[in-house]
C-alpha cells in the first residue's frame, strides 16, 4: 500500500551530527599529532598506532560477538580509543605490549562496564596506566633519535634491542634534574616522549579543529592547564622562570591530556562549572604528581583520577531549572 | 528588562522559502465539513444541532461546556448530515458535526456588522471573544476568553503578541503578517483596552525583516505599541523565552504568564479577537501553510474549519513524490500522521509532506555529550530525565524537574546518538500526572469513605 506513513514522536528533524562523525573528528584531529609522532619516530611509530588500533577493534567486536551484543561497528569508538593509546605509548614498547593494552582498555575498562558511554574511566588512560604499572621500565624508555628504532625485531622479544638504543631525558626529567630545556624544540616537539605528545603545535592544531568544530569546549583544557601554571608558579620551586614554567606546560603529556583525553565526553562533568572544577582539580593534581610527587609525568594519574569524580562533581553542580531559580523581585 | 535572547535553542533548516513569498489563497470546500466538538485545551463542547438541522454561516453549532471550553461556530451554510465520531489531525476519533454544504453561504443576522470597541464594555468585548469561539491559534487551543479574565486585571502590564513563527517550514503567522497588519494591531488595541496598566509588544523574529518594518511602520504614531525583532532561534515562540525575552520575567510550569503581569498571544488569535469585537465576526476559518519537499506547490490558503485537508493538499497541486512522512504542525512540535482525511480545525495549523523521514534513525548508546542539555531552553538535564524515565523511576524523574520540560524538541534534534529524549521525557511527565490523579481519586475516596462512617 502506497499511503502508508512513517509515523513517530515529533520532533520530525534531526541535526546531521552524530556519534560516529563526533569520533571520526576526533580522529582527524588527531592526524597531525600522529604524522608528526611518524616523523619524528619512524616507521615503528606507524606500526605501533596500527597494531593498537587493530587490536582495539577486535577486541571490540570478538567482545560482542561473544557475548551476543549488538553494536554498532562503524561508530569508531574503538579506533579512537587504539589511536589514543597509541599516541600515549613509547615508540619503543614491544608490539605485544601494546596489544595488551588495546585488549585492557576495551575488554576491562570499556565493555566490562556497560560498553560505549558506560565507562567511568578514560578506556586509553587506563589502560596505558595499567602498562605503566605492569612494565614502568619499559614505559618508561623514551628514544630520542629514529634511527635506534628497530622496526619489527622485537615483535615476540622483550624488545631488548630497544634499550639497546640512545634513549635520553624527556624535557620533564631535565626540568626535574634542574636543567633547563629548548623551549622551540618543545613547542615544535622533536624531543623524547611517547608517541604522540611531543609536538605541541600539532596537538594545538588538532584542538583548534575540534574547537573550530564545536566537538569541546575550551573550559576543560583551559582550567586545567592554567590551574596547573599555577601550581607550578607556587611550588614548583622556580617562581617567574619562563623556561621552567612552559617547559613544565609544553614537555609532557599536558597538552595531549587536556585538549583529547579529559575532554573525553563519557569522563568529563556536563555543566560548564562542574568542567570548570574538574579541569582545576586535574592541574591541581597534574602539579602533585609532577613537583612534589618521585614520578616526572602526572598527566595520566590525575586524569583517571579525576574521572572517579565526576559523577560526584556532577550531583553537586546540578544545573538549575529555568524559572525555578531562588526567585529576585524582577521589576 | 528584556534580553537579547534565551539560553539553549537550536538553529535547524527552516524550509520557509517554500512558502513564504506566495500570497494567501481563499479556499471553498466542496466535500461535507466535519466540526469536532473538541478542538481546544478543556471541556468539549456540547452540540446543539442534530441531524437534519439547517445551519448558517456563523451560528453556533457547538457549546462551550463549562468555563474552560469553546464553542463552536459553522463556517458554512446547509443541513447538519450526522453527529458522529471522526478523525482529527490530532489522531484521536473525535465527536463531531458532519454538515452538507449548501454553497449558499447564508449568513446569520448581524454576521460582519461593525462595531466601535471604545463604545463597548470590557465584559462586552470578552463576551464576544468567547461568543466566537476563539481559542489559541498558535497550536495549543487555550481559550483566550480564559486568558483574557486573569485574577487581578491591573496587575497586567504587558500584553504580549507572539508572530515569532519559530517554528521550521511554517509561514501562515507571516503571511498574516505581511498581508493583514491592521487587523493584528487593531486586535491589540482591543486587547490592550482590557488591561488599563498594560503596554503592548510585538515579538517577530528577525528572519521576517519585512514583517517588522511592516508593523513598526504603522504603529509608530503608538507610543504604547512596541514592536521587538527578536533573534531567530527555536523555541522563540515557546510561551517561557516570549515572555522571558521580551519582559525578563521568568516562568516554571506552575505558573501562567498572568502570574507576572503577562498577556500572550499569538497574532492570529489577536487578528480573530479584532474580527469577533470589531467585525462582529466568529472565528470559522484559519490559515494553513501546505508545505514540505514533497508538495508540489507548497503555500499559504485561508481555509474554513472543517474542510478537509486532502482538499487543500490537492489545491496545492497535490504530492510530486510520495512523501515519507505527513507531519501536522511544524517538524519540531507537530504531529506524524497516518492519513490526511481530516478536517481543518482551530489547532490544525499546518500540513507537511516531507520526503525523508530523518527521525527512522536507529537509537545508540549516550555518550554524556551534554549537547540536550546545551541546547534545553529550561536548562534541565535530558539524558538524566530519559533513563529515568525508561528505568521508572518516576520520584527521581520529579526531583530533577523533569515536570518542567515543554516538549520543544530540541534535544532529541541534536542528540548524536539519536535518542528519543523528548519522547520519553513527555511520557514520563504524562505517567507522572496519571499517577497523581489516580492518587488524588483514591484519597478523595477514601475522604468520603470517612465521612459515611
Amino acid at each position: 500500500m502506497s499511503d502508508l506513513y512513517n509515523v513517530s514522536a515529533a520532533p520530525h528533524t534531526r541535526s546531521p551530527i552524530k556519534t560516529n562523525s563526533i569520533m571520526q573528528d576526533v580522529i582527524i584531529a588527531l592526524i597531525p599529532a600522529s604524522l608528526f609522532g611518524i616523523f619524528n619516530f619512524g616507521l615503528r611509530a606507524l606500526l605501533v598506532i596500527l597494531v593498537t588500533v587493530l587490536s582495539c577493534v577486535v577486541t571490540e567486536h570478538v567482545y560482542c560477538k561473544f557475548m551476543k551484543i549488538k553494536s554498532d561497528p562503524w561508530d569508531y569508538s574503538d579506533v579512537l580509543t587504539g589511536l589514543l593509546l597509541a599516541l600515549n605509548l613509547p615508540v619503543g614498547i614491544p608490539y605485544w605490549m601494546a596489544v595488551l593494552g588495546g585488549i585492557f582498555a576495551i575488554a576491562i575498562v570499556k565493555m566490562l562496564f556497560g560498553g560505549l558511554g558506560q565507562n567511568f574511566m578514560n578506556p586509553a588512560l587506563a589502560a596505558r596506566v595499567f602498562l605503566f604499572i605492569s612494565f614502568p621500565a619499559r614505559m618508561a624508555t623514551f628514544l630520542v633519535d629514529k634511527v635506534n628504532a628497530p622496526v619489527v625485531t622485537d615483535f615476540l622479544r622483550d624488545g631488548a634491542m630497544v634499550l639497546d638504543g640512545v634513549s635520553g631525558a624527556t624535557p620533564l626529567g631535565q626540568l626535574k634534574a634542574g636543567e633547563s630545556v629548548d623551549l622551540l624544540k618543545l613547542f615544535v616537539g622533536h624531543i623524547g616522549g611517547t608517541i604522540g605528545e611531543t609536538s605541541a603545535l600539532a596537538l594545538i592544531i588538532g584542538a583548534a579543529y575540534l574547537f573550530y568544530r564545536k566537538v569541546i569546549t575550551p573550559i576543560i583544557p583551559f582550567s586545567y592547564i592554567l590551574s596547573f601554571a599555577v601550581f607550578a608558579l607556587i611550588f614548583g620551586g622556580h617562581g617567574f622562570d619562563m623556561n621552567y614554567l612552559i617547559g613544565q606546560i609544553l614537555g609532557g603529556g599536558l597538552i595531549l591530556g587536556a585538549f583529547f583525553m579529559a575532554t573525553d565526553y563519557v569522563t568529563s562533568p556536563i555543566t560548564p562549572k562542574g568542567q570548570l572544577i574538574f579541569g582545576a582539580f586535574l592541574g591541581i593534581m597534574t602539579g602533585i604528581f609532577r613537583i612534589i610527587g618521585t614520578g616526572v609525568e602526572g598527566v595520566s594519574f590525575a586524569i583517571i583520577l579525576g574521572n572517579l569524580l565526576v559523577p560526584l562533581i556532577d550531583m553537586f553542580t546540578r544545573p538549575k531549572t529555568f524559572g525555578k531559580e531562588r526567585v529576585k523581585n524582577v521589576k | 528588562m528584556a534580553r537579547l535572547t534565551f539560553m539553549g535553542g537550536i538553529h535547524t533548516y527552516e524550509g520557509k522559502e517554500l512558502s513564504k513569498d506566495k500570497p494567501t489563497t481563499v479556499l471553498l470546500p466542496k466535500r461535507d465539513l466535519v466540526f469536532p466538538l473538541s478542538q481546544h485545551i478543556g471541556a468539549p463542547a456540547k452540540p446543539l444541532v442534530s441531524k437534519g438541522d439547517l445551519v448558517l454561516v456563523g451560528q453556533r453549532i457547538g457549546e462551550a461546556n463549562g468555563f474552560i471550553s469553546s464553542n463552536i461556530i459553522s463556517s458554512v451554510s446547509g443541513t447538519v448530515k450526522a453527529i458522529e465520531r471522526r478523525l482529527t489531525a490530532s489522531g484521536k476519533m473525535e465527536e463531531s458535526i458532519v454538515i452538507t454544504n449548501d454553497n449558499e453561504y447564508k449568513k446569520i443576522e448581524g454576521y460582519g456588522q461593525n462595531r466601535d470597541y471604545t463604545k463597548m464594555s470590557k465584559e462586552e468585548i470578552r463576551e464576544a471573544v468567547k461568543e466566537a469561539g476563539i481559542v489559541g491559534l498558535g497550536g495549543a487551543g487555550f481559550p483566550t476568553h480564559v486568558k483574557l479574565t486573569p485574577k487581578n486585571e491591573n496587575k497586567i502590564d504587558y500584553v504580549i503578541v507572539n508572530g515569532a513563527e519559530c517554528e521550521p517550514y511554517l509561514t501562515y503567522d507571516y503571511r498574516l503578517m505581511l498581508e493583514e497588519p491592521e487587523m493584528i494591531i487593531e486586535g491589540l488595541k482591543i486587547t490592550l483596552s482590557l488591561f488599563d496598566n498594560a503596554k503592548g509588544i510585538i515579538g517577530i523574529e528577525d528572519n521576517k525583516p519585512e514583517a517588522i518594518e511592516k508593523i513598526k511602520e504603522l504603529t509608530a504614531g503608538d507610543s504604547n505599541i512596541e514592536v521587538r525583532a527578536l533573534k531567530t532561534k527555536y523555541p522563540q515562540g515557546g510561551e517561557r523565552q516570549l515572555v522571558y525575552v521580551t519582559t525578563g520575567r521568568k516562568l516554571n510550569s506552575k505558573k501562567l504568564p498572568a502570574d507576572v503581569g503577562c498577556i500572550v498571544n499569538n497574532v492570529a488569535t489577536i487578528a480573530a479577537i479584532y474580527m469577533a469585537v470589531a467585525k462582529s465576526t466568529p472565528l470559522t476559518n484559519r490559515i494553513v501553510t501546505i508545505t514540505g519537499d514533497a508538495i508540489a506547490e507548497p503555500q499559504n490558503f485561508k481555509a474554513p474549519f472543517g474542510m478537509n485537508f486532502s482538499e487543500i493538499v490537492e489545491a496545492a497541486g497535490g504530492f510530486k513524490v510520495q512523501p515519507k512522512k505527513l507531519v501536522f504542525g511544524g517538524p519540531m512540535m507537530g504531529r506524524a500522521m497516518f492519513s490526511y482525511d481530516v478536517p481543518v480545525t482551530k489547532t490544525a495549523n499546518a500540513l507537511l509532506g516531507l520526503v525523508k523521514d530523518e527521525a527512522a534513525v536507529e537509537e545508540s548508546p549516550c555518550i554524556l555529550c551534554g549537547r540536550c542539555y546545551f541546547k534545553c531552553p529550561l536548562n534541565l538535564l535530558p539524558m538524566k530525565l530519559q533513563l529515568m524515565g525508561l528505568n521508572n523511576e518516576d520520584e527521581k524523574f520529579v526531583k530533577l524537574d523533569g515536570m518542567e520540560c515543554c516538549g520543544c524538541g530540541c534535544c532529541s534534534f541534536v542528540c548524536p546518538a539519536n535518542r528519543s529524549l523528548t519522547q520519553t521525557i513527555v511520557q514520563t511527565k504524562q505517567r507522572v500526572i496519571e499517577k497523581r490523579n489516580q492518587e488524588h481519586e483514591l484519597h478523595e475516596l477514601h475522604k468520603d469513605h470517612a465521612a459515611n462512617e
